[in-house]
């Protein structure tokens, strides 16, 4: 084997009563991609916040080259060489993004003033081999997936020779992504080791030398992930065999039609939108970020934008002119950005859940019945298999898949006729995310009509019965069967004509 | 003991609902709870100024402290509905004073001065919904839109008086009894504050009206993703916290027989702390009544404590500012430990 660059042998670390991390060994060679899987709460987070000097471990110990090393904070860290994308976007958008990138520089820096032309010099120089971005824009004005190219320019430029990438693709489209991946191949070629922490089984093959696998806090195993199967890799993850991935899709075509939708337009985001969801199947909607997909499910549930066009549920021509409507007639959206527009963080459980029609656990004179509250929530909590300590408690207290279920609860409390499912699993843990695919089977079976946006193309092809691909605000053509595939789904999504490959 | 017997009283009255729950931990979730802390702080200060002070506990002392928490009492009870809806209002102190000055110009150029109370909290309800309007409508932030207003409604009731307080001796007696009267040995003002107090705080727990407040300033957006029409919601806590300033003022005029154009300055920012200290969050989201409530009695006794004590008028202010960042900065950890 190559150069050990980093080595951890028999770190532990307890918060309080519970053991985060027992007695963890790991191992890091120079030059490679080395994978890390495990269910939220398996002690990855807290071993990668450890490395990075945000965390101190109550035993064991860290070698650098070697060295016996104490990682006292981030700032030491970074000046180790030790550089750190989180998962969740930490940028000042007020700002431009070369100063967002040299923020972490200003402060090694021994200078006073800020060079502004040298900045964006050399932000140009990061970002030619990463994407287009041009380094005077704000951050504000970048999408989501663009911020997180940001944060990933901006450890680059650290020098770093361990780099730390968390769930980076989470925000990716599937181009961005490879993107991202050819990057990572290039920087583990001239000698920098990464460590890259993913659920996606499909990219930890594809890209990464080793894996290691957690569970509870334990180190399970690390291979070569060329004498690995997926499935063993989830498998050790869990715990148990979990058999299969996805749920079994549906036994028998139904022509009853729960949504039809003619000659959708929407002033600037989507045109010529027709399609329709049948009764019992699950439609996928792919496309790249921006292609219009949400923009398409919000339009129909009248979130945003001004559409024009038929909406059909069970043949009832509606006419919707509000959410509220749209609740009312039984259709609804799961938002993609959970914490952002999705539930409640700081409000109880059962008021989360009990939010879309208030009025199901109110009596007289609009007075709810706290009980009422209660046996909808413990009820529709019993049903997806929602693990928390009190209905009382903060959704915060929950762990992202649950937190993911709390929000489906509350879509589920007014047995919906239609369900817009946007990126339902993002942030999800294995286990949790095929609970979710599971409970979205069943309620295709009961007849509620499922419509499941995913960037997981995986996800898309595993859960869904037929996919719609979304590109550039039409619908560029529709995988059933044997052709859902990933190649198929791309080039729809991206540049070939349709015809190539429905036909 | 007076103010303390209320206490209890309005506690029991408002958490009928929640008593089954209550009896099987009672003792555990009355320590949990944000409120019990204050309640001891404010029994503790009340010991220690029984002994540092004869004139303390003294019926006089009582009455006036309570008739002093009362009147502000509507105003925190609209501040802290704002503030759990996400907004601020700091026009509370100038838009009471005015809705006293034009009631009271009113009924000095001939106007029943029932007639003119109503037409003078009508008043502040248009107050309300204007700064509702700028805010929902416009897109200013709440912060902006009342500091302009608190400047023009303290600009208007210097117009309105030539900068003069109004002396109203003839107001009818039957109109004075609403600020002076009493019922028994309990003053008219605390009976109004009590069903205020009562009746917000049964709203804010059980209704899905009041619901929607707490939604729409816990997450905005996901508020507006659940089907709640947030604008609405803002737009009427706003006009709400504005109507209680009406209500307040007209009390106050009732109390004192006159209209003071610089009555209630720096008065917002004594029910911003009060609802703070009882729990309120400016960010949205969080906040009770009995809590706010809590946070008025306690700056009140503190004030009348500083003045029995002849603690002089510059440290005052010192000292409260410093019990507002203490209380807050406790009250801050106390939440973190319990998450």
């Amino acid at each position: 084997m190559q150069d050990v660059i980093l080595k951890i042998s028999n770190l532990s670390k307890s918060f309080g009563p519970v053991k985060a991390l027992r007695g963890v060994d790991f191992e890091l060679c120079k030059g490679e991609i080395h994978a890390i899987a495990g269910e939220n709460g398996a002690g990855k987070s807290t071993l990668m916040n450890i490395i990075d000097g945000i965390l101190q471990p109550d035993s064991g110990e860290i070698l650098l080259d070697g060295v016996p090393t104490k990682i006292a904070s981030p700032t030491m860290a970074q000046q180790l060489g030790i550089g750190f994308v989180h998962q969740e976007i930490a940028l000042c958008p007020d700002v431009s993004v070369a100063e967002n990138i040299f923020m972490a520089m200003t402060n090694v820096s021994k200078s006073w003033l800020m060079d502004y032309s040298a900045l964006e010099r050399d932000a140009e120089k990061v970002f030619r081999q990463l994407s287009s971005i041009d380094p005077s824009v704000l951050v504000r004005d970048l999408s989501i997936s663009n911020q997180q190219l940001v944060e990933i320019a901006k450890a680059l430029t650290l020098d770093c020779r361990v780099l730390i990438l968390d769930e980076p693709t989470a925000a990716l489209t599937e181009t961005e992504a490879q993107t991202l991946f050819g990057i990572m191949r290039d920087l583990a070629a001239k000698g920098i080791s990464i460590i890259y922490i993913s659920h996606r089984m499909v990219e930890i093959f594809d890209n990464c030398d080793r894996v290691s696998v957690f569970r509870d806090g334990q180190h399970i195993v690390t291979r070569d992930v060329a004498d690995l199967e997926p499935n063993d890799v989830v498998n050790a993850m869990v715990g148990r065999e979990i058999g299969n991935l996805y749920p079994e899709k549906r036994q028998t075509l139904s022509d009853d039609v729960i949504l039809d939708v003619r000659n959708l337009n929407e002033t600037t985001r989507f045109r010529d939108v027709s399609f329709a969801v049948q009764r019992g199947e699950i439609l996928g909607l792919a496309g790249l970020i921006g292609a219009g997909r949400s923009e398409i499910a919000k339009g129909i549930c009248k979130l945003e934008g001004t559409v024009t066009g038929e909406i059909r549920l069970n043949g009832e021509l509606l006419n919707l002119r509000t959410y509220q409507d749209s609740i009312a007639q039984g259709i609804v959206y799961l938002s993609e950005d959970r914490k952002g527009d999705g539930i409640f963080l700081d409000l109880p459980i059962s008021s989360n859940v009990s939010a879309l029609k208030l009025e199901q656990v109110a009596g007289r004179f609009g007075l709810i019945s706290k009980s009422a509250e209660e046996t909808q929530a413990s009820e529709l909590g019993l049903k997806l298999n929602l693990k928390y300590g009190a209905l009382e408690n903060p959704v915060s207290s929950l762990s992202g898949g649950n937190q993911q279920k709390v929000a489906l609860a509350k879509m589920l409390s007014i047995s919906p006729r239609l369900i817009f499912l946007d990126e339902p699993t993002r942030g999800v843990d294995v286990g949790a995310k095929s609970e979710i695919h599971r409970i979205l089977r069943d309620l295709a079976n009961e007849g509620v009509g499922i419509v499941v946006i995913s960037s997981e193309l995986p996800e898309l092809i595993g859960v869904c019965d037929r996919v719609l691909v979304v590109r550039e605000g039409r619908i560029s053509g529709a995988v059933t069967g044997d052709a859902m595939t990933e190649e198929n789904i791309m080039c729809l999504a991206s540049v070939m004509k349709a015809e190539a490959v429905t036909q | 003991m007076n103010g303390n017997n209320d206490m209890s009283n309005s506690e029991a009255l408002v958490n009928p609902a929640s008593a089954d729950r209550a009896r099987s931990s009672l003792i555990g979730r009355m320590l949990r709870m944000r409120e019990t802390g204050l309640v001891v702080i404010i029994l503790l200060l009340f010991v220690i100024m029984t002994f540092a002070s004869p004139y303390f506990l003294t019926w006089a002392n009582m009455r006036a402290m309570s008739m002093a928490f009362a009147v502000d009492g509507l105003l925190v009870i609209g501040m802290t509905i704002l503030l759990i809806s996400g907004g601020i209002d700091l026009s509370v102190g100038s838009v009471t004073a005015l809705a006293m000055v034009v009631a009271g110009w009113l009924f000095l150029s001939g106007v029943d001065p029932w007639l003119a109370s109503a037409i003078s909290i009508a008043m502040c309800t248009g107050i309300g919904a204007f700064m509702g309007f700028f805010v929902t409508r416009v897109g200013l932030h709440h912060f902006i839109v009342s500091l302009a207003v608190m400047v023009i409604a303290r600009g208007a009731c210097l117009l309105f008086t030539g900068g003069r307080p109004l002396g109203l001796f003839t107001l009818p007696p039957e109109f004075k009894f609403i600020g002076q009267g009493t019922i028994g040995p309990v003053p008219i003002v605390i009976v109004i504050f009590l069903v205020f107090v009562v009746a917000f705080d049964f709203m804010l727990r059980h209704t899905t009206m009041f619901r929607k407040v707490f939604y729409t300033g816990s997450n905005e957006k996901a508020a507006a993703y659940s089907g709640i029409r947030t604008k609405k919601v803002i737009f009427l806590t706003t006009t709400l916290c504005s109507t209680l300033c009406g209500v307040a003022g007209i009390i106050y005029m009732a109390r004192f027989g006159s209209a003071q154009p610089t009555f209630g300055l720096g008065l917002e920012l004594t029910i911003i702390a009060a609802a703070v200290i009882g729990g309120a969050s400016l960010n949205g989201g969080s906040g009770s009544i009995l809590g706010a409530i809590l946070g008025v009695i306690l700056l009140s006794l503190v004030s009348s404590s500083l003045a029995l004590l002849d603690v002089s008028v510059y440290w005052q202010d010192i000292i409260r500012g410093s019990i507002l960042l203490a209380a807050v900065t406790i009250d801050h950890y106390l939440n973190k430990r319990r998450r």
